[in-house]
């Protein structure tokens, strides 16, 4: 069958010159699709690769990573009895959307813990490395660890999500030679072994970022999170152009020289994010190749969620679980597991691009690492689009500099009260002001990020950290410098206009508004994404 | 003539901070600068020179004169250096007394000072379209006979002659003004005679008047106390206010039956006044007030002197200077808002107006003249009419159109910013006009009650407050046509021989200066570029298309709120903050624990009970909490604990108004003190400290780690929330008047009345129309859109539970 076949022999990603015959082009737009036609002649389609295949026996990779890893001893080797020993990993915000169980993590876990029971360690704390993000529900975290990991541990106190803001939970490592605070979670700094478990669906996560900015707090991530830093990380997926990473890479050496010794396990996923068949699969398939029922799936599917209520489309979206497979896992020494990270990474999500273009076009789908069983509110609009979509390149961006990025997201005003309360503040304070990066950060972050009742919110509700909408927004700081216009087709247009962006109705409206800027025959680009793609552009 | 016979006298004035009074006092010493004067004014709670000085001197009827002292005193007429306060300590002086009290409440001193007076200048009366029967009985038609009294009195008492030579025993020249209406409602000539020699005044005796008046005031003060009446009121009181609460509940009633008493006088001086043919009990009470005064005035020299309708000034002392909003001006101000569709009357009749300096002319040259006397020296009581109706008469149907077609081009502009465009009148019926607005009414009374009956919030309850708003407007169109329709429908002409008899003695300087005469006014001038530009300054109508008043007035409300120096913020908690009850949040804490069948069990039985509950709720709010926290009796306090914190989550965050909630951390960084009163339980609650300085709550008590479901203390709700803030503010000296209170319900009024800044949040129908009434600030704060949504507040299944069930699940297969 034509889906075995691509299971075994996954075509690369590729870019599709447009014709007259290029049927129309899958747009995400939320929790909806649009399907637009694309001018012949001058716009491209950039298609990602076709998933992977997944290790055949994941359980025996993982198996084999923990024994013999990349520039450190075997993990058993690393385990004494007495020992404290503190298992850090990725939070909700990873995978997207969340996958099918058994987690990545769980099978991860499960071996590292039978380990350390064959060592005879006892003292175990596991931590979710949450940084500045809401908490991870009791149903998450059963999710990504399994009942089994949960029930061992939830209920002793040896499970939990990291707090930033716990006044006596956090110890201060050192400082950068740039003079950088790192500060980790106490626990985590005072175990005699941190193993890290990472799931790297984006060429961002990963490395020293993962112990440097996920079990940190404030006072440590402000120094890269800020708007200096992200204007030159260019971009920040590729690690070796981003100043984010290499700020996490300068803490890193503090971690190394004064911090517990750590134990890096970074794994990969393929980009099956909708499965081979199913309702969702007709979404990783090129639009010439669909079939009769494939077209049909996909316009009952259209016309179902429009007649839905938002809330309802929601919950369908939401509650999908991706059947992604693990692609590689490596252990050891961080910096040389991360390097390989990146090789197994690019492996699935490079597609090489010639040239730039005038108009970049994105259809932002329904989740972004911020809203996972939550609402993608305008903010997160925002740092999807502006942030890790615009970034996915490597080289130079997709666009050229001073042309228009269009997206087509209906972004609601609408925000999940619970998880971003600072945002619904931020969208209504801090936007009515101004919004430039620069200015927002000098004049509001200081507020918000010492704010007491988000404090509150943030340890002992499921609020992002108060400062977080500004990190949304310091994301798109590159893109927002970089691009003369931004276009919503299709969004809510108060909140598009509180955005700073414009809005449009139709793609053609929003083509002839990005002619001001780009002139009438500019070029378009598509980037058909998610699954996930990553520019190369020469 | 008029100046030089009234200078060097010293001349008494009452009713000196009325309309009319205020222009003489200022005539007087603009335009005569050797008199005195002295005020006889109420003295209030203030004392009279205080009364004088701000609600007479500071009057803008006084600005050019004190311009004319600032630049130079002695032209002005004034002493060399002096300022007008300097004029005004040396020519004027106050006396506290009162023409509604026997004795006029005047002790020997006053009398003393009055007895120094040449002339008496008696303008007080109580000219309101809806004084009281008794009122207008002891102003306006016991006032004049206790000032003649008071005049012999000081004629008794004066040992020297006065200033100007007025001797001992000799009473000073009494000069009483009336109202050309005391003629009566009726068609034909009114000649200057005193009442009783026209064919058509009915003679009554006004002893007997007086004392009807009196025992009516009894009568209605006795029914309005009696049991049937009472409930009546405390029910409306109740329909008004809502749960507010005993003491609120209470305050309304009382007020509500001081206002049926009033309307009951009111009437009854209506009635009485249009039995005995009179336009209303203002013109009956001062007819019979002439009556009085002539028969029991003794040696006292006395002249009456009759305006018509008196309106703004034609030259003096400003062009369209009134004081107050006066008798046609409501009308006018209503039929430019588009309120008035039709008024009655007929376009033929005559509208007898007079500007009120004419009439302040007529009066000073009267006084400057003199008592008439006759062939033998015998003085008599001499009337003077001052009107315009018989030598310049103004048409209605003439006015009505001045007044449409200047309002046509200057059009009044409505909150939308649109010129609203006056109705042509096509002048019906009387009768008909009130039957429309009758109609109208009943209407709107419909809609009210519907309104009322469902349980509305926010701006569907604002709705309800804009009805009440209309109907308010209608009622009072319906008083204006009530009561003005009377006097368009008087086709008397009063006639003006003893005007012009002295007019006619008037030399060209006093002409110049005093100038009296009605055909001096040029109507299309005066209504156009007098009187109506004048008018609408004064009604503040709104004749610009500015910015929204509206917003621009929430806006400034909203930062009076926000203003630093304020201390404190207090807020309630349901509906307020959060849209939730005490309800949903037992349901959540009650459902946590229990398994799906059971679950299923208590919706259905909370379900049932809601009615009950709703009803128990809008009688008393601290029985129901009382009622309802019995259920949990045997609770764990442990594992509430616990699970409140949850709720904050699940419950209250998920149900909060963002902007409330942001509302309260703007408070909180002003520096403001932030608290919150709430009858929800402190359990509940627990997890909101940190947005709040303090909170008080209710709290259960506790016996072996459960809670026995009885209150510790009175749930602050109604007055007992109230009681709270007072002593909340008195411990930490915070000063009421600088807090600001947020609420949602009726209920919450003791508390909002308590505070110098209320605001009304996303107000149910009551609270909306009274913070609509009092213009206090309203918020309208939303859920989050976004958050999640669920019919029912029942707690997500504890995992223990979930956990549980999937093992049996397990194990069955």
């Amino acid at each position: 069958m034509a889906s075995d076949s691509r299971r075994k022999a996954p075509r690369p990603g590729f870019v599709l010159d447009v014709d007259r015959s290029t049927p129309p082009i899958l747009f995400h737009h939320g929790e909806n699709f649009r399907l637009e036609k694309l001018p012949p002649g001058r716009s491209r389609v950039i298609y990602p690769a076709e998933p992977l295949p997944g290790l055949p026996d994941p359980e025996e990779s993982i198996r084999q990573a923990l024994l013999s890893p990349i520039d450190d001893d075997p993990l058993p080797s690393l385990m004494k009895p007495g020992m404290k020993l503190t298992i850090a990993f990725d939070d909700v915000s990873l995978p997207l959307p969340q996958m099918q169980r058994p987690d990545i993590r769980q099978r991860i876990i499960e071996q590292v813990l039978d380990m350390a029971a064959a060592a005879g360690v006892d003292d175990v704390h596991l931590i979710a490395a949450r940084a500045l993000h809401r908490r991870m529900t009791e149903a998450e975290l059963r999710h990504a660890l399994g009942d089994r990991v949960y029930d061992a541990f939830a209920p002793q106190g040896a499970l939990y999500n990291h707090d930033a803001e716990d006044p006596d939970g956090m110890v201060e490592l050192g400082r950068t030679r740039h003079d950088e605070a790192v500060t980790m979670n106490k626990r985590a700094a005072e175990s005699d072994l941190l193993v890290y478990v990472n799931i790297n669906i984006v060429s961002m996560d990963g490395g020293w970022k993962s112990t440097a900015t996920g079990l940190s707090s404030y006072s440590g991530i402000r120094h890269h999170h800020n708007v200096e830093t992200m204007a030159k990380s260019r971009s920040f997926m590729d690690r070796h152009a981003s100043e984010l990473h290499k700020s996490n890479w300068r803490q890193g050496e503090v971690i190394k020289n004064h911090g517990p010794r750590v134990f890096q396990i970074e794994t990969t996923i393929n980009n099956n994010t909708f499965g081979y068949d199913g309702p969702l699969s007709v979404l990783q398939k090129r639009e010439w190749e669909w079939t009769a029922r494939d077209r049909a799936t996909f316009i009952a599917m259209k016309s179902g969620l429009g007649a839905m209520p938002s809330a309802a489309r929601r919950k369908i979206f939401q509650s999908w679980k991706a059947p992604y497979e693990l692609t590689s896992v490596q252990a050891g020494e961080v910096e040389a597991v991360h390097e390989a990270t990146l090789e197994n990474c690019f492996r699935q999500h490079i597609v090489p691009v010639e040239g730039q273009t005038d108009i970049l076009t994105l259809g932002l789908p329904y989740i972004c690492p911020y809203n996972v069983n939550s609402v993608m509110n305008p903010l997160l609009v925002m740092c999807l689009g502006l942030g890790y979509f615009f970034n996915m390149y490597r080289g130079r961006p997709l666009v050229r500099e001073g042309g228009a990025l269009i997206m087509s997201h209906p972004t609601p005003w609408e925000f999940h009260p619970v998880h971003h309360p600072s945002y619904i503040d931020f969208f209504e304070q801090v936007l009515t002001d101004t919004t430039d990066p620069a200015e927002i950060e000098r004049k509001y972050e200081k507020q918000f990020a010492e704010d007491e009742w988000y404090r509150h919110l943030y340890r002992t509700s499921y609020a992002y950290h108060g400062v977080h909408p500004f990190y949304m927004w310091y994301w798109g700081v590159h893109a927002l410098q970089w691009l003369g216009r931004v276009i919503i087709v299709g969004g809510n247009t108060r909140s598009v206009r509180r955005l700073g962006f414009q809005p449009a109705t139709t793609l053609q409206d929003a083509f002839e508004m990005a002619s001001d800027v780009v002139g009438p025959h500019a070029t378009i680009t598509h980037m058909h994404n998610p699954p996930i793609l990553m520019a190369d552009v020469t | 003539m008029i100046r030089e016979s009234l200078s060097g006298k010293r001349i008494a004035i009452t009713g000196a901070t009325g309309f009319l009074g205020t222009a003489i006092v200022e005539r007087l010493l603009r335009a005569v600068p050797q008199c005195e004067l002295v005020l006889v004014v109420r003295p209030g709670r203030r004392g009279a020179q205080s009364r004088v000085d701000r609600d007479i001197l500071r009057n803008d009827a006084f600005d050019s004169l004190k311009a004319a002292y600032a630049n130079d005193p002695v032209a002005a007429g004034g002493l060399d250096d002096e300022t007008f306060a300097d004029m005004c300590r040396r020519r004027v002086s106050a006396l506290g007394g009162d023409v509604a009290t026997e004795g006029m409440d005047l002790d020997p001193d006053d009398l003393a000072l009055l007895a120094t007076c040449d002339i008496v200048i008696h303008s007080a009366a109580a000219v309101s379209f809806d004084s009281a029967l008794d009122d207008a009985v002891e102003v306006n038609l016991l006032g004049p006979h206790r000032v003649a009294q008071a005049v012999r009195d000081c004629a008794a008492i004066r040992t020297e002659p006065t200033a100007a030579g007025l001797a001992p025993g000799v009473p000073a020249h009494l000069v009483a003004v009336s109202t050309c209406y005391v003629a009566g409602s009726r068609r034909g000539r009114a000649p200057e005679q005193l009442v009783d020699e026209s064919p058509f005044f009915v003679d009554v005796d006004w002893r007997a008047e007086v004392d009807n008046a009196r025992r009516a005031r009894v009568r209605a003060e006795s029914d309005s106390r009696t049991p049937e009446r009472l409930e009546a009121l405390r029910d409306e009181a109740y329909d008004g206010l809502g749960p507010a609460g005993g003491p609120a509940i209470a305050e309304r009633t009382e007020q509500l039956r001081q206002r049926w008493v009033a309307k009951v006088m009111t009437a009854a001086g209506r009635s009485r006044a249009s039995s005995l043919g009179f336009p209303d009990a203002y013109a009956f009470t001062k007819a019979l007030g002439e009556r009085a005064l002539v028969e029991t005035r003794g040696d006292v020299p006395v002249s009456i002197v009759r305006p018509s309708i008196i309106e703004s000034a034609l030259a003096e002392p400003s062009p369209g200077w009134i004081r107050g909003f006066r008798m046609a001006e409501p009308v006018i101000a209503a039929y430019a808002r588009g309120l008035l569709k039709e008024f009655p009357g007929v376009p033929e009749g005559v509208i007898d107006v007079i500007p009120c300096d004419l009439v302040v002319a007529t009066i000073l040259a009267v006084a400057a003249r003199g008592p008439k006397t006759d062939d033998k020296g015998v003085d008599h009581p001499d009337v003077t009419q001052i009107a315009s109706g018989s030598g310049n008469p103004l048409e209605y149907g003439q006015l009505v159109g001045l007044v449409r077609s200047w309002f046509t081009e200057h059009p009044v502009y409505d909150e939308k910013n649109q010129p609203i465009s006056v109705p042509e009148w096509s002048f019906p019926g009387r009768g008909r006009v009130s039957r429309q607005l009758g109609r109208a009414r009943k209407g709107l009374d419909i809609a009210e009650k519907v309104l009322d009956a469902l349980p509305l919030r926010g701006r569907q309850a604002e709705f309800g407050a804009e009805l009440e708003e209309r109907k308010g407007q209608l009622e009072q169109a319906n008083g204006y046509v009530e009561l003005y329709g009377a006097y368009t429908e008087c086709e008397a002409i009063y006639e003006l021989d003893n005007m012009y008899e002295l007019w006619d003695s008037l030399d060209d300087a006093d002409r110049a200066a005093f100038a009296m005469d009605p055909k001096l006014v040029h109507w299309p001038t005066y209504v156009h570029t007098i009187h109506l530009p004048s008018m609408v300054k004064q009604a503040r109508l709104k004749m610009a298309p500015g910015s929204r008043q509206s917003s621009s007035r929430h806006d400034r409300l909203r930062q009076q709120v926000l203003e630093p120096r304020r201390q404190l913020a207090v807020f309630d908690l349901e509906n307020t903050l959060i849209a939730s009850n005490v309800v949903s949040s037992y349901a959540w804490l009650a459902t946590r624990h229990l398994d799906t069948p059971d679950r299923a069990r208590f919706v259905a039985r909370t379900l049932r009970e809601i009615p009950t509950l709703l009803a128990l709720d809008r009688a008393d709010r601290s029985d129901f909490l009382r009622y309802f926290y019995r259920r949990f009796e045997d609770a764990p306090v442990e594992r509430l604990a616990a699970d409140s914190a949850e709720m904050l989550s699940d419950l209250l965050i998920t149900k909060s108004f963002p902007a409330g909630i942001r509302r309260v951390r703007e408070h909180r960084r002003l520096g403001h003190r932030t608290l919150l009163i709430t009858g929800a339980l402190d359990l509940v609650t627990k997890p909101l400290r940190p947005l709040f300085d303090d909170i008080v709550a209710a709290e259960m008590s506790v016996t072996d780690g459960v809670y026995d479901g009885r209150l510790t203390s009175v749930p602050p709700t109604g007055e007992a929330r109230y009681q709270t803030l007072v002593d909340y503010a008195s411990t930490h000296d915070i000063d009421l008047q600088e807090a600001v209170a947020y609420a949602d319900s009726s209920s919450d009024l003791p508390m909002l009345e308590a505070v110098g800044f209320p605001v009304a949040v996303n107000p149910e129908t009551k609270l909306a129309s009274i913070a609509r009434k009092r213009a206090w600030l309203i918020e309208h704060w939303d859920k989050s859109k976004g958050a999640p949504s669920r019919v029912l507040p029942i707690g997500p299944l504890s995992h223990g539970i979930a956990r549980r069930r999937k093992i049996l699940d397990r194990s069955m297969l």
